[in-house]
């Protein structure tokens, strides 16, 4: 029996994008097909997490040519994981698009441009050979370079450029690792370079293409040193695509990182080493940057590098505890991160401006909406009982018992800077009196907005929201799913013996040649 | 270009190349060829006719925005892909009908994704240049 439901997330936002292509012209009908689009697409990925949550590793090989040739999609419980989620925060954002996007950029494309975006996103986290890995990147670059470019306003187009000379540089950087892998290897798919490597001699030059693929992945992951593209642009394009952006994106360059090196490369003490000193650098540059910043959305833009940095940390680490506070991290910074970004659209369109002086007043104006947007911004603090905390609690948890000082030091000063810098947008956006700027007034739309609008512009923050509180209050249900993933990370044998049934997983290291 | 010999030749060469793009596609199954080499060539035969006889006499001849064969061929390619998985076999499995039909040869569901291809590529190229060209 095939499992065909895995890779129904890539299949059904294909076909709602080609069905939105039909309705070029008619944005109205655009933004409701948009959303049931969205709608089934994130039923197909909650069906296949939950097939995934099991411990069962699905494989599906596209043309039916056996796995080191042919195109392999393999869904285990991380991959699950992320395609629910990703489908989870496109299906919030495509509501909130539906009703903040104008009808200027919906006539150019911009809801099937949307689908693409989660197909290249599901595509990604569950492809099974590394070039396939690249195409989806590929995918995802392109709809994004179309999605921060629609309107052509002058900040964007400024934003754009840096955008997509670094990410195309990034591809570049990804597909020479590739070429020098496989001339080493002679195979592109991952379960079968898994079980290759790990008997190769040739340590030299396999470093070196771990090198290239952590740069590669880097730029796009926007960690320590590679990071300069993402606060420069994600402030430009409209609140609902910087919410995709800031939530998603990055997340994929993670994700490419946890899978690619530790199926490849992670068994090498350098590497490990490489990752720790990569996160901790991030973590701290990331959240001093957030400090300094009076714009918002920039605010955000550099707190999400430094919390890239607690995810590397853990994969550094590589003990089942770290690893779980990595995955942890990256699940709930997708919900929070997404939110906070369609929270700072609602800002604008509250306040008119996106800037801190600019700002104030928010919760004696609006004291309800006030309290779920402090929920979403303390939870990325990691105030305890709310999400952010449990993976914090694993990452410093492992840190201390494996004596990496560095990476405890580095998570506490961390989440005492973002709490600086969370504290600070609180107080000058909710409880500063408010700022009477003529500019900003006259942008204030926020009044005009008909209540169905005003309510598919709240929904799915409240969604989100819901799913933040899910992930604090029950916990356990989620560190059991994590424990599963961590363990699956560390044995790869269940990988390989999914997408290779007919291969012996003999990678035990006793038994190199 | 207003040069009676090109206009003459254009008429000639539309259903040539037209036919000749359609046959590269059905040659590349096995030989060199497929949906986006004849896609590529096809969009050329109407490029030269807009060269030949201007932009609104070629849009006339389409009858229909060169854009909207690009759902058209997603839709084609995407259910080709499709169609294996209702006989319980991977995406994108090829299907393949048991006799062959005469003159046309043994048909598969590979064909089709190629057709897809044909028309995305036809719909997108045309769409870039009509839009460039057009002078408002």
């Amino acid at each position: 029996m095939i499992p065909h439901f895995t890779i129904l997330p890539i299949l059904l936002p294909l076909l709602s994008a080609v069905v939105l292509m039909f309705f070029w012209s008619k944005p109205r009908n655009q933004r409701v097909l948009s959303v049931i689009g969205h709608g089934l697409t994130l039923m197909a990925s909650y069906y296949l997490a939950q097939k995934t949550f099991t411990g069962e590793i699905f494989s599906v090989q596209a043309g039916n040519w056996s796995a080191p040739f042919g195109i392999t999609f393999v869904a285990d419980a991380l991959s699950g994981m992320l395609v629910l989620l990703a489908s989870l925060a496109a299906f919030a954002v495509s509501i909130f698009s539906a009703a903040s996007i104008g009808n200027g950029r919906a006539s150019f494309g911009y809801f099937p441009i949307l689908q693409f975006l989660l197909m290249g996103l599901n595509g990604s986290f569950l492809a099974g050979d590394i070039f396939n890995l690249y195409v989806w990147f590929e995918v995802i670059i392109i709809s994004s370079f179309v999605l921060i470019t629609l309107g052509g306003e002058k900040a964007q187009l400024e934003g754009a450029v840096k955008y997509v000379t670094l990410n195309l540089l990034a591809s570049v950087i990804f597909l020479t690792g590739i070429a020098v892998l496989y001339g080493i290897m002679g195979s592109l798919n991952l379960a079968d370079l898994a079980v290759k490597i790990s008997a190769s001699p040739d340590k030299g030059l396999i470093n070196t293409a771990a090198i290239l693929f952590l740069v590669g992945f880097g730029i796009k992951s926007a960690i320590f040193p590679m990071y300069f593209w993402l606060p420069a642009s994600y402030h430009t394009p409209p609140a609902a695509v910087s919410a995709i952006f800031g939530g998603l994106l990055t997340k994929v360059g993670v994700y490419a990182l946890i899978r690619v090196f530790s199926l490849l490369f992670i068994e090498d003490p350098f590497i490990r080493d490489v990752f720790i000193v990569l996160a901790v650098l991030s973590m701290i540059t990331g959240a001093v940057g957030a400090i300094g910043q009076q714009n918002i959305r920039k605010v955000f833009s550099y707190l999400i590098i430094s919390h890239i940095g607690f995810m590397i940390a853990g994969l550094g680490m590589y003990s089942t505890l770290a690893l779980m506070g990595a995955v942890f991290y990256l699940f709930h910074d997708i919900l929070v991160k997404t939110n906070v970004f369609l929270i700072s659209g609602v800002i604008f369109k509250m306040r008119g401006s996106f800037r801190l002086e600019n700002l104030g007043g928010l919760y004696n104006k609006f004291p309800l909406i006030s309290i779920v947007f402090a929920i979403v911004m303390f939870s990325l603090v990691g105030t305890p009982p709310l999400s952010g905390f449990w993976p914090k609690l694993y990452l410093l948890q492992s840190s201390f018992t494996e004596g990496e000082l560095w990476i405890f030091g580095a998570i506490l000063l961390a989440s005492f800077l973002t709490l600086i810098a969370i504290v600070k947008v609180w107080l000058a956006a909710f409880w500063k009196k408010p700022v009477e700027n003529k500019i900003a007034m006259e942008r204030i739309v926020w009044h005009q907005l008909i209540p169905i609008e005003k309510f598919l512009i709240l929904l799915p923050i409240l969604i989100l929201t819901t799913a933040t509180l899910y992930i604090g209050f029950y916990a356990e249900n989620i560190s059991d799913i994590c424990k599963l993933i961590a363990e699956q990370i560390q044995d790869k044998s269940g990988y390989i013996e999914a997408v290779m049934p007919q291969i012996e997983t003999n990678i035990n290291p006793e038994n190199i040649p | 270009m207003n040069t009676v010999i090109l206009k003459t030749a254009s008429k000639y060469l539309l259903p040539l190349l037209l036919l000749f793009s359609v046959f590269v596609l059905l040659r590349g199954h096995y030989l060199p060829g497929g949906g986006f080499v004849g896609g590529l060539i096809a969009s050329i035969a109407f490029v030269l006719h807009a060269f030949a006889n201007g932009l609104p006499d070629t849009q006339r001849l389409l009858r229909m925005h060169p854009g909207f064969l690009m759902p058209v061929g997603l839709m084609i390619s995407l259910l080709s892909g499709i169609f294996p998985m209702l006989f319980s076999k991977p995406f994108m499995t090829g299907v393949w009908k048991s006799d062959p039909i005469p003159v046309i040869g043994s048909l598969g569901s590979a064909l089709f994704f190629d057709i897809g291809v044909y028309l995305v590529v036809i719909g997108a190229s045309l769409t870039i240049i009509f839009t460039i060209s057009e002078t408002k």
